[in-house]
């Protein structure tokens, strides 16, 4: 028998205030949530995904308004509850995890007071008792030694450690209805996994029903049961996981997945994108909100908005096509489409890094005059890399691992403490300001952030001329600077006439391309690109990387290309690099690392990546604990405080070896090769990797 | 794939709609609202009173009137007459010029200077950044009125040294404004970016953060004027401003004390013209203040 749904939104539509309009943030948004589910809600930023499950709690800007349907919780119509009324409620039945844990702790209070103030307010425990409460909370979350953290102030735990107690605190009410908003997205994936298996566990063991509000479709195949996909503020798709993900009728839906980056061995290959960018709140389109970006677009589809339909198998959709689609009749582009191959990479190398170190936070003169002793973070210990011509050499590891220092140790921007470097076989100074203008110009960096890569003061055309002009040879004239100018935006797939625009004019795609330009704006040897398509959505995602794909072919440039997510770095990579803590621990082609045998690290990071398959089992492997302080650095192996395979006292007390797995693979631990090889194809604990 | 041209995504914006600042938008700004308008008017009417003192003022700031001291306020003289028989009103619109004129010429200079200084430890960071902002801070860690009465007194009063004592005061605060903004700066993309194109430091100062620090810079340039108007009358009540018989508002609140019961005025219209002045710049400052914050700058 079917439970009442502990939420349920009918019809809802919610106004924001800009200015002196009301603007549609929300249309006829309808979905239900019952005890016992995790439902999914996706889409790209500005599609109101958060408002709606702000909205869904009563808790709304001040320039927001309900316009039209209603909210009901538990059966009670919520819709116009006034503050007073939804009081008892929030924190007791309804509870919320924000993105940013650190945000939402209070820094001046200890975790365990913190726990204990919502058990103190809500169910009238005493002092001692919400404290008793707070630490079988943090238990449950599955905190090591709560006794001790619930002493702690927020800043004293790592990321993972503060999610898991705003989680810990949300729950210790046994709400009915939990909402988490984005909360992994900020954590490494190895963290997130373990997120992701405690929350699905929790909401089991709590009989409640959650909210998962995310951009990442591999998230919701993990952990949902229901999704809805929210478009331009309206539902285009909405239904049991499983169904939307085997039976995609919509065209976002389909368009969305098949743009996520995957490997195909052996070919190179596109992805296939969405054209353009989200509608802002006050232009979306009246009829269909998808319609301008819709690859198979009617003209209808511009003139009447499409209703929302039941599929007939539990699922609703807003589609004109969704028949044509669901038997066949019409199919979109999902596959990756083959590319140009660029030439193979060849032998040279174009950058050569021979053991660099780079610590911080080293004891001053200060501290050694007063005999005080500090470890240093050891942020890039040891590090020899080497990066062949016209290929890409992707940098994998968790925050704190060292790849982003080590990548601006190499473009200048840090210096390092040791080591040599060489450009295209020539030395090169570890000092920014040494370098030869010909070293500048074959070395250019591409930032993770496009909202402060382009000086707001300076419009497109002037940021990129100026770069022209530093780098160039030879001085250039007017003519010549503009040529180049209209002839690297053209390289990104930009108009001429964005030279005239300022950045805040761009979306954040647009800059990063514009980023891009840049960068390449004096025919680089190598471009290191530091996550550039991290704070992206997806569907920008996709365009960005095909993008740096066709300029590797084109101009015949490098990469040294750093991202947390493996699968990023598995389509567009040649070689992969592992590190942790400061140090390299696995190397070797893309293939090679994927296929195995490979070191426990990166078998785990492989392991945590969400699939986005509900079907999919993967391989459960799930690090325990937190990256170890760069300040610490565990003795032995690196890793054994950590690691799933560990031998025993040998990990503990000595440096694991390199080993060679063959044609330039190297995996750096103390199991050999052959025995990684059988342990990662046996099957653990029941599932198949 | 070629057409991703299509996505024009967002429509051309004004300068305002940017974020940007302009003339235009600062002036529609202080002019929108009616304290800010208050506070333009009442600023543009002492630098009117300055520019044209002599011209509006009936008398000589200097000027005896023979028999006609300790007059109360009449149709002949607006503000009164002190005990010597000069011309209140007179004088207080001639003494306009250096009250306006001195703050203005140490706020112009407290300004290049400190801005240059901010921006150069802020961006260079390290040790460098250590020292000299320490320096300032011990230096503003000194009474203002103290350390100016003790230079004053040995370099003797004079507009050049009261100049020079507003200048050491008040650049360290300026500097230590810009350089905080400028740290929230220095690790952008745009700065790492002009770096790795090989620029040099005075490139990266004055054309990549300083329109970045611009609008911090403004507000506070705003608010040093008005604590400059407020020293220099400060000093003249000390007797350390300018020199008689220059009219100086400060100087003249302190001559009027003396004989305070029988010549109040004379003490009143000084007094209220220091006050207004200052409430009219501050209010000025404050509507530049909601400019820049309304238009999503850092301030």
């Amino acid at each position: 028998m079917r439970m009442n749904p502990v939420i349920e939104a009918v019809n809802l539509s919610i106004e924001y205030r800009l200015g002196s309009e009301w603007v549609n943030a929300l249309r006829d948004v309808t979905l239900a949530i019952h005890p016992l589910e995790i439902h999914g809600l996706v889409g790209e930023s500005g599609s109101g995904k958060s408002t709606l499950a702000l909205a869904l709690m009563r808790y709304m800007a001040g320039n927001a308004r309900i316009s039209g349907g209603s909210i009901l919780f538990d059966g009670e119509d919520i819709t116009h509850a006034t503050p007073e009324a939804m009081r008892p409620l929030w924190g007791r039945k309804m509870a919320l995890v924000p993105q940013d844990p650190l945000a939402s702790l209070n820094p001046a209070y200890t975790i365990g007071e913190q726990i204990g103030e919502i058990t103190r307010q809500h169910a009238g425990l005493s002092r001692r008792d919400s404290l008793a409460r707070a630490v079988e909370m943090l238990r449950r979350v599955k905190i090591a030694d709560p006794e001790t953290v619930v002493k702690r102030y927020p800043h004293q735990l790592s990321g993972g450690m503060q999610q898991r107690a705003v989680i810990a605190m949300a729950l210790s009410t046994q709400p009915r209805l939990l909402v988490l908003d984005e909360p992994t997205t900020a954590l490494d994936v190895t963290t997130e996994a373990v997120i992701l298996d405690l929350v699905r566990e929790l909401v089991r063991e709590e009989q409640a029903a959650a909210l998962w509000v995310t951009h990442d479709l591999g998230v919701v195949a993990q952990v949902c049961e229901r999704m809805t996909v929210l478009y331009g503020g309206e539902v285009m798709a909405s239904g049991d996981v499983r169904s939307v993900f085997a039976r995609q009728v919509h065209p976002y839906t389909i368009s969305l997945l098949a743009s996520l980056p995957r490997a195909v061995h052996g070919i190179e290959t596109r992805l296939p994108t969405i054209e353009g960018v989200a509608p802002s709140l006050a232009e979306r389109p009246r009829a269909c909100v998808f319609a301008d970006r819709c690859p198979v677009v009617l003209d209808m589809c511009r003139e009447h908005k499409p209703p929302l339909e039941a599929t007939g198998d539990g699922r609703i959709v807003r589609c004109y096509r969704w028949h044509e689609i669901a038997d066949g009749t019409l199919t979109l582009q999902t596959q990756p489409l083959e590319a140009a191959t660029s030439a193979p990479p060849h032998d040279n190398h174009v950058l050569e890094a021979e053991h660099v170190y780079r610590f911080f936070g080293e004891a001053g003169m200060l501290d050694r005059a007063l005999g005080r002793e500090r470890k240093p973070v050891r942020a890039v210990d040891d590090v020899s890399i080497s990066i062949r011509e016209r290929s890409t050499l992707g940098l994998v590891g968790e925050s704190g691992s060292g790849k982003t220092t080590l990548a601006r140790v190499i473009v200048g921007l840090e210096t390092a403490d040791d080591g040599a470097l060489q450009l295209l076989d020539v030395p090169l100074s570890k000092h920014l300001g040494r370098r030869s203008l010909e070293q500048m110009r074959n070395l250019q960096m591409v930032f993770q952030n496009p909202n402060d890569a382009l000086n707001p003061y300076m419009t497109i055309g002037e940021t990129l001329a100026r770069t022209i002009r530093r780098l160039s040879a030879e001085p250039l004239d007017e003519a010549a600077v503009n040529a180049r100018v209209s002839a690297l935006l053209q390289a990104v797939r930009l108009t001429d006439e964005y030279a005239y625009r300022y950045p805040t004019e761009l979306s954040g795609g647009e800059k990063q391309r514009v980023a891009i330009a840049r960068a390449f704006a004096a025919n680089p040897a190598l471009v290191v690109a530091d996550e550039p398509t991290s704070s992206l959505d997806v569907s920008v995602q996709s365009v960005i990387l095909n993008l740096l794909k066709d300029l590797r072919a084109q101009q015949g440039a490098s990469y040294l290309f750093i991202s947390h997510d493996l699968k990023v770095i598995a389509y567009l990579a040649d070689w992969i690099l592992v590190m942790y803590l400061g140090e390299v621990v696995e190397q070797g082609t893309v293939e090679q690392v994927y296929a195995g045998p490979s070191h426990p690290y990166t078998e785990a990071l492989i392991s945590a990546i969400p699939e986005p398959d509900p079907t999919a089992v993967g391989s459960h492997i799930r690090l325990e604990g937190d990256v170890p302080s760069a300040r610490n650095i565990p003795t032995g192996c690196r890793f054994h405080t950590r690691c799933p395979r560990k031998l025993g006292a040998i990990c503990e007390t000595e440096a694991p070896p390199w080993r060679d797995a063959g044609e330039e693979h190297f995996i750096r631990c103390h199991i050999p090769v052959d025995e990684l090889k059988i342990l990662q194809q046996s099957v653990p604990e029941g599932l198949s990797r | 794939m070629t057409t991703l041209d299509k996505s024009t995504a967002a429509p051309r914006m004004t300068a305002s709609e940017r974020g940007q600042f302009s003339l235009r938008t600062i002036f529609q700004g202080l002019t929108g609202r009616p304290m800010p308008l208050v506070g333009t008017l009442i600023v543009t009417f002492f630098i009117a009173l300055a520019l044209f003192g002599p011209q509006i003022a009936p008398f000589r700031f200097d000027e005896i009137i023979r028999g006609a001291a300790r007059q109360p306020p009449s149709s002949t003289y607006w503000f009164g007459t002190d005990h010597l028989g000069r011309d209140v009103f007179s004088r207080v619109v001639w003494g306009a010029r250096e009250i306006i004129t001195i703050p203005l010429i140490t706020t112009f200079l407290c300004v290049t200077l400190g801005a240059t200084i901010g921006m150069f430890i802020g961006y260079v960071g390290g040790w460098v950044d250590e020292i000299v902002a320490r320096l300032l801070d011990s230096l503003l860690a000194i009474p203002a009125l103290v350390l100016a009465m003790v230079m004053l007194g040995t370099i003797g009063p004079s507009v050049a040294g009261i100049i020079i004592v507003i200048v050491l005061l008040y650049t360290p605060i300026v500097a230590r404004v810009v350089r905080s903004a400028t740290l929230n700066l220095r690790a952008a993309g745009y700065i790492e970016a002009a770096k790795l194109r090989g620029e040099n430091i005075a490139y990266i100062l004055f054309r990549e953060i300083l329109p970045g620090v611009l609008p911090a810079l403004a507000v506070e340039a705003a608010l040093r004027f008005s604590y400059a108007i407020f020293l220099t009358a400060s000093l003249g009540f000390l007797g350390l401003g300018v020199q008689p018989p220059s009219p100086d508002w400060g100087r003249m609140v302190n001559e009027a004390r003396s004989t305070f019961s029988l010549t109040p005025w004379a003490l009143w219209f000084p007094a209220a013209a220091i006050g207004l002045l200052i409430i009219g710049v501050n209010l000025l400052s404050d509507g530049l203040r909601r400019v820049f914050r309304r238009e999503g700058q850092l301030v």
